[in-house]
Parts: C-alpha cells; structure tokens; sequence
C-alpha cells in the first residue's frame, strides 16, 4: 500500500503501534503505571496466566497503551494466587490476591482508570517495592 | 496480529552477531515455540545497543531487563525462568564492576547514565527490517511534514537554526551546506551519503545503517526536497555487508510503501536513492573523490573550489553528508530546531556518537551530548583502563587527529575545543592507550595506515608519508639519529602543508602530536644509541604497532 498523505501515515502508526508499544526507550521510563502478575509456578497453577493475558486483552482494546504488563516471580503469599500487584506512579502500591481472569475487568475500571484500590482483593498495602 | 505481551529484543548488529547473537535467537524462538508462548512472546532482532563489550544483549520488554553476554545455551533459562515464570536470570544480568551487584535495568549501568541517544535513537529498538516498527517509532513523519507543511527554505532555515554540524569529520554548519546547494542554479542536483567510514577503529555510521536504515534514507529525502535533488546516492564501502543487505531492504520496503519514488506524500517531490558500492579505501571517504569514485573513476581528489555543492556528481551541485548526520535530521524536523540546539555547548549542537576502543573496560557505541569531558566518556561511560592500569593518551580523530593526554581529560568536547587542545572531532574514533602503550609506535601505526591509503595522486602526500614512515622505522628499530627526529619533524609540516586534500593535509597530525606531547619516547629511542644493541628499555607491546 502505498501512502499519499500525512494523515495516512498517522492511520498506518496507530495501526502498527503495537509493535514498539511494550518496548521502553532509555530515557523517559519510570513513571508508567505498571501491573506485576506473579508468575512463579504456584501463580500459573492458579491461573495466572490467564489473568495475565486477560489483562494484556482488555488494556489493549481500552486502549490503555502506557500501562506496563510485567511478570514477576513469586511474591511468598502462594495461598492466594493469582497475586497482582499494581504501581501508579506517586501512590503507594497496591498487592491484590486472588485475581482470576474475571476479576481483570473491576480492577482495570475501578483502579486503573478511576484510582480507587478494590479492598476486598487487597492483601497488604505496605509493601516495598523496589 | 496477536496481541503480545512481551518482546525479546536480541542485538542483531556486526558486533553481536559476531558473538553468535543470531544463535541465541533462534534458540530462543524456538523454545518459547515448543512451550507454546509464540503467541504471546515475539523475538525481535535489533540494531546495536552499543554495548559491544557485553554483548550478545537481550533485553526483555516490557518488564525492562537487560541481559548481557547471553550465549545461545542461555535461551532455555531465560525462556523458563523470566518468560514463563517472571523471575530474572540474575547470572545474566550486567554485575557493577564497583560492588559486583547486578544490575538489571539498562538505564542503571554506568555506560549509559551520561548517554544521551539522538542519533541512534531507534538502535537497539526497532526491528530495522520493519519499516512499520520504524513508522510506529515515529518515522517518516518528518518528512511528511516537511514535504506538506513546510517550504523548502523552511526546511533549511530549521536545519541552520538547530546548529548541526557535519559529522563526517569536517563539522561544516549542515544547514549552510544545504543553502548552498539549494542556491545553485541547475536542473539537476543530487544528494550523496557518505558511508566510506574509513577511519581504522570507527563503526559509528556502520551501525546507524544496521540498526536504523529508514532514518537515512527519510533524511535524504528530506534534504533532497531542501536542495532540489530528486536523486540520492548512498556511497557505502563493500566491507559492510550487513549494512548494505538491511539498506536493500529499507530501501525496497520504503518503494512499497511509496515514501520512495514518485509524488512523495501526494505532493509533486520525487526521489529516490541508489545505493554505490566503494572498494574500501579511506581516502574515498574525502567527498571529491568520492565523487568521482562514484562516477567511476579512480577515487582520488580534486582541488576545491570548486565545491561539490558546485560543481559535484557529473559537474551537477551536490550535496555530500555523513550518515550520522543524516540521522539527526528527522527528529530536528519533528522536534524542532530549538529542542535540538539546547543539548550541547555553544558551538556545537547536538551529540556525537563515538566508537570506544583500545585499552579500555567497556569497548562500545556511544552518545553524549557535546560538552561531556574526556574523563566522563573515560571513566564513567568507558569504566576506566583495562587491568586497572593507568592511562596514557587517547587518540581522537582516527589517523587525522592526534593524542590527548591526562592534562586535556577535562576538555569539553566540541569541535571547536579540541581543535583547541590539538586534536580534533573526527568522525568519533576514539582509542585509549594505556602506560604500555609505546607512543612512537602508535603514531607509527597511523602512519601506515595514511600511508598505504594515499591514493598517489599528490607527491607531497605520496612519497612524505612513505619517507616519514621510513624514518619512523628506524626510529623504532632504534637505530635513528637525532637528525632524523628533525628530519622527520621538518617532514610532517611539509606534507601537512603542501599536500591536495584533507587525507595527505592531516596525516602527520599522529606525529606531530605525539612528537608536542612524548618528546621523550622519541628520545629514548635515540638515546638508546649509547646503550648496546638490545639492553634498551623499550619493548613494543602493543598489538596494533607490531607490524614493522
Ligand atoms: C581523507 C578523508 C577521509 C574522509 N572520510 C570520510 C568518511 O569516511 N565519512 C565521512 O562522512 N566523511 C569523510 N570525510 C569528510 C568528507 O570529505 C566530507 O567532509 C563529509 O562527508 C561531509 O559530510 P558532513 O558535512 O555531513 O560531515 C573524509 C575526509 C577526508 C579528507
């Protein structure tokens, strides 16, 4: 295809944002928004990976595009896997349990885009994060 | 396409892929294929990351891990630890000479702290045989821009307004070059990229053609539309295999996508590019003879004036500039000339790459806005002198520059400075000695090295480096006489004085230098005379003067 307009070029970037969006450049990182989802071998046991991946699905199609989806290891509270835990830049972090896939969609509207931490899931919320 | 959820990034340029980089990838596609996460997990193979010292570099994304010195049997771990199970591999990841702590992200190792990347933005993040991924970085919106909201003045105003100096070694002001060119009445003009890179030890402009061909070729376009060439040339040496394969298919993908070829942008600007394929001599890097090595003839200088910017490719106006500085021109276009002008010093805008080499910790790729010192580049970007030994001299400039030693380690870098101090910016070679190093013999090395690439052409050049080199041996093999160091003193400024172009005019520089700032390793190689044959202290050690 070829491309004939500024406008066009554009339409064709967000098409293909996709491709360099997980990717940090050197400069400028660090106050993103990020989403650990244990993934140690007791989190996919308990379905993290599908938490995981339904995170990855609804961020996408809400376009959501700078909030980081980062897997970690295993965060020592194996009794209630899934365990997610949640950055926003100048709060506190927040570590939420038992986040099955189902529970993704309250997380992101209620945390995520309205700022309000979901009690019910939270297991500790002074955690250290380095 | 799959929504993915992670990108492995793998170094793909010459100096990974020489640690087998090529390998770990396809390991690792592979593995995450066979534990049936290719859906979510891709593996993208990069341009340099310019830490050529630790390669083969894999950087994991999003999470923001970056693994040094991974080998192709590493990829099983890193696939069933960090990508399945979230847990970094940390014998992987780059140890903190200071403390021996690891360090996991690429912004917390020393080596890019003071870094400040412009011109390799996109090394070592997108994939360079993707032009989508360079369009999703951003590309080709500059030339858009150019090409639909700006007129070509506009153009040139903002490339003079930002400062930008040619980076091939000469640092004339890019955008004067362009008016210039611009002015010249003639139906016909061209624009040529200079990616000869003869200078020994440089591989800036290799790896800005590896890592980020797009950035190129929409900056020729860009400084086509400027000038009024719709032709473009890209005049790169035969030795860069890799560069020229990836340029081929920039070059191809660009066509297709019709940001190449005829009415770019729907606007009523063609242009397009050809690629020429130089035999590998340096002084084919000089622009009047890369001209004519262009055309065919033997690539040796021409005097100037004319200008190519004159008189240039066929007798048309033409416009020479380096690779790396090409690649400033997009993000000038889009940013703006002001964003640009305040990094850097007065009088030199921007940042510089530069290749580390020699004697020093961290061999690699770097880019530091202008002004940073010697000593940052030294010992916090290079992490100091290989086995802890103490440093000598740093030679900028390749074989037209000359040493700087311990008492210019605080010069600002700019053009105009180290000039100043008696070297010069160069193309940004740059290769540390250390207190083992012999500096005759250094000088000696360029020496051949000027040598054996003057192209014949002028006498002064021709047969004064052969003659300076002559007493040069026998200097070394300590059997000259202090008529000799006058000999070969008298020489240098001869040849320097009298010779046709930059090549014969800057290769006594090496001697000259080190003549100002090691009278005394000269010295003793003469003294020597008094002592018998053999008992002298002098022992060549370093690898690059052995050849004598
Ligand atoms: C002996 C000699 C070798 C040169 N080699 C190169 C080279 O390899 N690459 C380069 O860009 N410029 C080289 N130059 C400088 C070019 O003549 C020219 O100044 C430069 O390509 C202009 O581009 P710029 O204004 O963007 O720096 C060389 C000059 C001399 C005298």
């Amino acid at each position: 295809m070829q491309i004939k307009s500024l406008e066009e070029l554009k339409k064709i970037k967000e098409e293909y944002k996709d491709r360099v969006r997980l990717r940090s450049q050197v400069e400028g990182t660090g106050d993103q928004t990020e989403i650990l989802v244990g993934m140690a071998t007791c989190g996919i046991s308990s379905g993290a990976r599908e938490t995981f991946n339904a995170f990855i699905e609804e961020l996408a199609e809400e376009k959501l595009d700078d909030v980081k989806v980062i897997t970690v290891g295993c965060v020592g509270y194996c009794h209630s896997e899934p365990t997610v835990q949640v950055n926003i830049k100048g709060q506190k972090p927040v570590l939420y349990g038992n986040i099955k896939k189902e529970n993704v969609h309250e997380l992101i509207e209620k945390h995520i885009k309205g700022g309000e931490p979901v009690k019910r899931f939270i297991l500790s919320t002074d955690f250290e994060i380095v | 396409m799959e929504k993915m959820r992670m990108n492995v990034l793998v170094c793909g340029g010459t100096g990974c892929i020489a640690s087998d980089s090529e390998k770990v990838a396809k390991n690792l596609e592979v593995i995450i294929k066979a534990r049936g996460y290719d859906k979510e997990v891709s593996v993208v193979k990069t341009g340099c990351f310019g830490f050529c010292e630790q390669g083969p570099i894999v950087k994991i994304e999003p999470d923001n891990i970056f693994y040094v010195r991974v080998g192709a049997k590493d990829a099983k771990e890193i696939v069933d630890e960090h990508i399945i199970k979230g847990r970094k591999v940390e014998r992987l990841l780059y140890k903190d000479p200071e403390d021996n702590k690891p360090i996991s992200r690429q912004e917390d190792i020393q080596f890019y702290k003071k870094q400040l990347r412009v011109a390799l933005r996109n090394c070592g993040f997108i994939n360079p045989e993707d032009i989508y991924e360079y369009i999703a970085a951003g590309g080709y919106e500059a030339l858009g821009k150019a090409l639909t909201q700006m007129t070509r003045d506009e153009v040139v105003e903002e490339i003079k307004a930002s400062g930008l100096r040619g980076r091939g070694g000469g640092g004339f002001p890019t955008g004067v070059k362009w008016e210039i060119t611009k002015k010249q009445e003639s139906d016909v003009k061209f624009i040529i990229c200079n990616a000869d890179e003869g200078d020994p030890g440089a591989f800036m402009d290799r790896s800005i053609l590896e890592g980020d061909p797009h950035s190129v070729l929409e900056a020729m376009a860009i400084g086509g539309y400027a000038i009024g060439a719709d032709k473009g040339i890209i005049y790169i040496r035969a030795e860069y295999p890799l560069a020229i394969s990836r340029l081929n298919t920039a070059i191809t993908q660009a066509r297709e996508a019709g940001l190449l070829g005829k009415n770019l942008f729907g606007t009523d600007f063609s242009f397009d590019i050809t690629i020429k394929y130089g035999a590998g001599a340096f002084v084919c890097g000089e622009e009047t003879a890369l001209i004519n090595s262009c055309e065919g003839k033997r690539g040796e200088p021409n005097y100037k004036p004319p200008y190519p910017a004159q008189e240039g490719y066929w007798g048309h106006p033409t416009c020479v500039n380096n690779v790396e500085t090409f690649a400033n021109i997009p993000v000038i276009i889009t940013k703006g000339s002001e964003w640009f002008s305040s990094i850097g010093t007065e009088n030199s805008k921007g940042t510089k790459v530069f290749a580390l080499a020699g004697k020093i910790n961290n061999v690699g790729l770097v880019e530091v806005p202008m002004g940073v010192t010697l000593r940052e580049i030294i010992y916090n970007i290079g992490g100091g002198i290989q086995g802890g030994r103490k440093f000598k001299a740093i030679q900028t400039g390749g074989p037209s520059g000359g040493v700087l030693t311990e008492k210019d380690l605080d010069t600002q870098i700019d053009y105009n400075s180290l000039l100043e101090v008696g070297s010069m910016m160069g193309s940004g070679g740059m290769i540390v000695m250390d207190e083992t190093d012999n500096m005759v013999n250094i000088a000696k090395f360029y020496l051949e090295f000027t040598m054996d690439e003057s192209c014949g052409r002028c006498t002064p050049c021709r047969i004064g480096t052969k003659r300076m080199y002559e007493l040069l041996n026998k200097i070394t093999s300590r059997k000259g006489t202090m008529a000799d160091l006058d000999a070969l003193k008298q020489l240098a400024y001869m040849v320097k004085d009298g010779s046709l172009c930059g090549l014969g005019q800057t290769a006594p520089n090496p001697v000259i230098s080190t003549m100002k700032n090691f009278w005394n390793e000269y010295l003793n190689l003469i003294k020597d005379e008094d002592h018998p044959r053999g008992e002298g202290k002098y022992v060549p050690k370093n690898k690059i003067g052995m050849k004598s």
